[in-house]
C-alpha cells in the first residue's frame, strides 16, 4: 500500500500523526558504496532511477548542504520542451512525459500543473520564428498552437496587446502541455523515493577531493570523511568547474554565472498559465499561494555569489511592467539568486568521463528543473549500462571538439547569450 | 557593483558591458591546431575566486578594462587598461 494516501491520513490522524516515518533517513556515510552521485539536485532522480531502473541500490547522494538549498529550490519551476532543436524536442519532451506520472509514481504530489506556456512574439519576424519553433515541435511529437491577439487577451486578460504597448503582440505559440511543479516537493519526493529503495542520502557532506588510483577515481574525500565507490557521478551544475578542479581538470567549456528570480506579495487569480515576454528576456506565472513568480536574464558576468546586482532588478521589473501594465504597483517580497552552469552551446553534458571511473551531469544553463526526470533517468542508465541512453547520446563533452554542437538557441559559442 | 573607472572613477555596473575571461589568448591566425582553438573558442578556467575579465564602459569613456574581480563576492581588486594589459604580455585581444 502507498505510504502515503488518504487511509494512511485517517490512520495517523487517529494516532495523533506519530507514527509518520521521516521522508529520509540521515546516515552516517558508508565507507564504500558501489556507486556515489554528488549533489542532491538531479543526484535524487539519478539515485532513484538506478535503484529502480536498475536495481543498484548500494549508493550515496552527497549533498554539501541541506537537501533542496542548491539550484533545486532556487528556479522558477517552468517544466516545459518547447524547443527548436530534434536532439532538445526528443529530451525534453521525453521529460514532460516523465513529469505526467511523477506524482504517481512517486508516491508524492510534485503538484504538477500543466498549465500551458505563453511565448509572447512581438514582431512579424518573431512570430514566424516562433511559428517554425512550433512546427518543429510538431514534427518532434509534442504539442504547440499559435495563438492570436485577441485569442492572447480572452486566455491572459493581464497583457497589454493594444497597439500602442511598447512592444505590440502580434501573437503567441503556446505548449498546452507545459507548466509548473512545486520544486520542493520534487526534491522531497524523489528524496523519499531513493530512500526507501535503500539509497543513503547524505546532507552537510561537502565533497574536497577525489580519491584516485591513476587516472582512475575511486572514490572522493569529503567533509564526513573517505567514501569509496566503483562509479563517482557529479551532478553539481553551478559548481562543475569547481569540483573538476579538484580532480585536476582546470579547463572546462562551461562558465558559472548569476541569475535572480522574483515573487511578488499574494494577489487574487490573475494569469493561469505561464507567459514569456520576447521583447525582452522575461518569464512569469502565478504560484498556488498566490505570488507572481519570475525572472529574466542572467546578470551577464562570471559568478559564484548567489546574489545579483541591481541593474538587471531594474530591467526585469520594467519588462514586466511593459507586459503586464497592471502590476506596476505591486509590491515585492523576495528575490534571490543562482549559480547557472553555463554550457558554451546552451545545452547540458550527461556523459561518462572525463576520467575513467568519473560521470558528468552538468551544463543546464537556466534549465535544468524541467530536466529533472528526464536527466535523472538518463544519467542513471549512463552510469549502470557505461553507454548513454538514446536520449542523451548527443549530449557528450566531446561535441564541442568536433564541432557538432547543440546550438540550444542558434547564437553561437558565448554563454551568457544563452 | 561599482567600478572605478581609471579615467571616470566609480561608477555604476550598468554603464559597463561585460566581455568575458581576460585570460584567454587568441591563437595565432595562421594556426592550424584545433585543439588551441578549441581551448579558445570553449574551454574556461571559470574560477571561484580572483578573475581577469574584460569589462567596457560602453556608456562612458567607452575604454576597455580588464578587471579583477572575485567571482565568490564581487569585489573588484584592480582595474587596468585593456590595452597596457596587451600590451605587456605582447597578446592580440
Amino acid at each position: 500500500m502507498a505510504e502515503y494516501s488518504a487511509l494512511a491520513l485517517i490512520r495517523n490522524a487517529f494516532s495523533g500523526n506519530r507514527d509518520w516515518k521521516p521522508a529520509w533517513r540521515k546516515p552516517d556515510p558508508k565507507p564504500a558504496y558501489d556507486v556515489i552521485i554528488i549533489g542532491g539536485g538531479h543526484g535524487l532522480a539519478t539515485a532513484y532511477y538506478l535503484a529502480k531502473e536498475h536495481g543498484i541500490t548500494n549508493v550515496a547522494v552527497l549533498e554539501k548542504g541541506w537537501l533542496g538549498s542548491g539550484n533545486i529550490g532556487r528556479n522558477t519551476t517552468i517544466v516545459r520542451s518547447n524547443y527548436l532543436l530534434p536532439e532538445s524536442i526528443r529530451f525534453y519532451d521525453f521529460s514532460v512525459k516523465m513529469w505526467e506520472n511523477l506524482s504517481h509514481e512517486l508516491n508524492y504530489n510534485v503538484m504538477f500543473s500543466q498549465r500551458g506556456i505563453l511565448n509572447l512574439a512581438h514582431s512579424p519576424a518573431q512570430a514566424d520564428d516562433y511559428i517554425r519553433r512550433g512546427n518543429a515541435m510538431l514534427h518532434g511529437g509534442g504539442d504547440a498552437e499559435w495563438l492570436t491577439p485577441a485569442e492572447i487577451a480572452r486566455k491572459v486578460p493581464g497583457v497589454d496587446v493594444s497597439g500602442s504597448a511598447r512592444f505590440p503582440v502580434v501573437g503567441g505559440l503556446l505548449q498546452p502541455r507545459a507548466g509548473t511543479a512545486r520544486h520542493d516537493a520534487v526534491a522531497w519526493g524523489y528524496a523519499r523515493a531513493a530512500d526507501r529503495r535503500g539509497v543513503d542520502i547524505i546532507e552537510n557532506c561537502e565533497v574536497v577531493g577525489f580519491l584516485r588510483e591513476g587516472d582512475r577515481i575511486i572514490g572522493v574525500s569529503t567533509t564526513r570523511g573517505e567514501i569509496r565507490a566503483g562509479k563517482v557521478g557529479v551532478a553539481v551544475a553551478g559548481s562543475t568547474s569547481r569540483l573538476l578542479k579538484l580532480a585536476g581538470i582546470e579547463q572546462f567549456p562551461i562558465e558559472s554565472h548569476v541569475l535572480q528570480a522574483f515573487v511578488s506579495e499574494s494577489i487574487k487569480p490573475y494569469v493561469d498559465c505561464v507567459v514569456t515576454f520576447g521583447g525582452g528576456h522575461l518569464y512569469m506565472s502565478q504560484s498556488d499561494k498566490g505570488g507572481l513568480v519570475f525572472g529574466g536574464d542572467l546578470d551577464g558576468y562570471n559568478s559564484y555569489a548567489q546574489r545579483g546586482n541591481l541593474p538587471l532588478v531594474e530591467e526585469v521589473m520594467s519588462e514586466f511592467v511593459a507586459m503586464f501594465p497592471a502590476v506596476a504597483r505591486l509590491r515585492l517580497l523576495r528575490s534571490w539568486g543562482g549559480v547557472m552552469d553555463m554550457s558554451m552551446d546552451g545545452s547540458p553534458i550527461i556523459a561518462k568521463g572525463p576520467l575513467p571511473g568519473m560521470y558528468l551531469n552538468c551544463g543546464w544553463c537556466y534549465g535544468g528543473f524541467k530536466a529533472t526526470p528526464a536527466s535523472g533517468f538518463s544519467f542513471a542508465w549512463t552510469i549502470a549500462k557505461d553507454e548513454p541512453h538514446p536520449i542523451n547520446a548527443p549530449y557528450t563533452l566531446s561535441r564541442f571538439e568536433r564541432g557538432i554542437i547543440i546550438d540550444e538557441k542558434g547564437q553561437g559559442p558565448t554563454p551568457k547569450l544563452h | 557593483m561599482l567600478i572605478s573607472c581609471p579615467y571616470c572613477g566609480p561608477r555604476d555596473l550598468s554603464e559597463f558591458s561585460y566581455q568575458g575571461d581576460a585570460s584567454r589568448m587568441r591563437p595565432d591566425a595562421a594556426s592550424t591546431d584545433i585543439k588551441a582553438w578549441h581551448d579558445y573558442v570553449y574551454n574556461r578556467p571559470n574560477p571561484a575566486g580572483p578573475h581577469r575579465e574584460y569589462w567596457q564602459h560602453t556608456a562612458g569613456c567607452r575604454a576597455h578594462l580588464i578587471v579583477t574581480r572575485d567571482t565568490l563576492t564581487h569585489e573588484i581588486h584592480e582595474v587596468t587598461f585593456a590595452r597596457a594589459a596587451l600590451r605587456a604580455v605582447g597578446g592580440r585581444p
